[in-house]
């Protein structure tokens, strides 16, 4: 392996780096913050000569899904940015990209969703895309956002799964935020991520065939069951890909990573930027002799309940931080992991936290508190609200 | 219909396959024509939403494979040469 590039770089430039070193032929991108500055760095990386693609700059993010679709089917890799009010724009197509089985990678700076407006970090957006049938990334630094842009292609493209890929990076914590960075060297990416070959099909005015066609009632429940097939068959697909990017880059990921879990009463799961807090909550409630671990979800889509339900086998409470809210329902992390849970005969009572949106800082002792009200619930033996919000500013409460 | 196997992404090799999907099978009412009483005024021919009438030398002739049995050919027609009859299958 060639030496790694030591680089301290924005999120928005880790991502950006990622991709590029993927070489993807067509990047069409519409700027929204917080992640403009990946498609201003992917055109400069092709102005520069550094990548040879194609930058199309289009009108919005609707249409930046359906140039990435468009080309896509070409049968070249493709990748864009967004972001918020842009992905939830481009909803519409993402359900065509993932059902016409295109591999596209999408870099999103997790930012909260209008009203009222707010560039700042929570996940409502890649959330809300939850059904669309693509992969489901979540990043704690700008290191993860970088490595999982290429582990989101070279897991996409394998052809037992051809799904697309979302690499969530937290809103400004990490887009806009700088870190070191070991940057891959171009021949190492290059041997780890073949050219893409499409399998199923390339639009080719040579040989016509027809995308996207008509599913009648007698054939769309088996489109959309072969779509699940895809997604469940990826499962396999991450712990393969994942296991040989650590073996060749010497970082490992998991599709849920724990920390001090072994011997943990109490287990906080995290997604995203608020894990690097959480685990220095749990460092500081250890040297207090408190029995509580961490344990970080990497992977969203596909839910990896198999891997949670190993982990949380051994606790007695878990709480579960979601930086999101489904209004009249509950955090989507919550509300998957009780749905897959709830014919396990052993498991811990579940609480679920809501606190990060709209950029809400999440500090050390919120998640100090997670732990009490866990802890509570756990000696009481019942748990009277499943749903809590944390770091609320009481003085703008009425 | 022929039944087809599902192809990953819905992706159908056979392009220009909707050729030879005969739309007339959607139909419950299909026209017919008194050649004696039509004078080839073409109304019906101009209101046809599917393209599914030909001039002919005798004034119309009816392709039954695209015509969907709307029924607006016989409302249109000046003379009443055109009634809808239920389709017997």
């Amino acid at each position: 392996m060639a030496d790694q590039r030591s680089m301290t770089i924005k999120g928005n430039m880790a991502t950006a780096m990622g991709a590029k070193l993927c070489r993807p032929k067509v990047v069409p991108a519409y700027p929204i913050t917080p992640s403009t500055l990946f498609p201003e760095k992917m055109s400069e990386f092709i102005a520069d000569g550094e990548l040879d693609a194609e930058m199309i700059n289009v009108e919005s993010e609707h249409s930046a899904m359906s140039a990435c679709i468009g080309a896509s089917a070409t049968g070249v890799r493709t990748c864009t940015a967004s972001a918020s009010q842009g992905v939830a724009l481009m909803h519409e197509m993402l359900f065509v990209a993932s059902g016409m089985r295109l591999p596209i990678v999408m870099a999103v700076g997790n930012r909260a969703l209008s009203a009222p407006i707010n560039i700042w970090c929570d996940h409502q957006d890649t959330i809300s895309s939850r059904d669309s049938g693509w992969l489901q990334f979540y990043a704690e630094t700008n290191q993860e956002g970088l490595d999982l842009m290429i582990n989101a292609f070279r897991i996409g493209e394998d052809n037992d799964v051809l799904l697309p890929a979302m690499v969530g990076i937290d809103a400004f914590v990490l887009t806009h935020t700088i870190e070191g960075v070991e940057v891959p060297a171009q021949e190492d990416v290059d041997d780890f991520l073949p050219p893409y070959e499409p399998p199923h099909g390339r639009l080719d005015p040579d040989e016509p065939s027809t995308f996207g066609s008509f599913g009648t009632p007698e054939y769309y429940q088996e489109f959309k069951q072969a779509q699940v097939e895809a997604m469940e068959g990826s499962r396999e697909v991450i712990d393969r890909v994942f296991d040989e990017f650590e073996e060749r880059f010497g970082r490992r990921y998991n599709k849920v990573t724990t920390y001090k879990c072994d011997d943990a009463d109490i287990i906080i799961l995290t997604m995203g930027s608020m894990t690097g807090t959480a685990r220095e909550a749990v460092n500081r409630m250890r040297e207090e002799g408190k029995k509580v671990g961490l344990a970080k979800l990497t992977v969203f889509r596909p839910f990896p309940y198999p891997e949670l339900e190993e982990i949380m086998s051994g606790a007695k409470g878990l709480a579960v931080v979601d930086r999101n809210i489904s209004p009249g329902g509950f955090g989507a992390v919550y509300s998957d992991l009780a749905g897959a849970s709830i014919n396990i005969e052993k498991k811990p009572l579940i609480k679920n936290f809501v606190t990060g949106l709209g950029g809400r800082e999440i500090f050390v002792k919120n998640f100090v508190e997670i732990y009490e009200k866990t802890l509570a619930a756990v000696e009481a033996g019942e748990v009277k609200k499943p749903l809590e919000w944390i770091n609320m500013n009481q003085e703008v409460m009425r | 219909m022929t039944k087809v196997k599902i192809t990953v992404g819905a992706i159908n090799k056979d392009a220009g396959s909707s050729r030879r999907y005969k739309t007339g099978g959607w139909r419950t009412m299909k026209p017919e024509v008194d050649l004696e009483k039509c004078v080839s005024c073409f109304k019906c021919f101009d209101y046809c939403p599917d393209g599914a009438i030909k001039k002919t030398d005798e004034g119309i002739e009816y392709d039954l494979d695209y015509c969907k049995g709307c029924g607006i050919c016989a409302k249109e027609c000046p003379v009443e040469a055109i009634v809808m009859v239920k389709e017997e299958k």
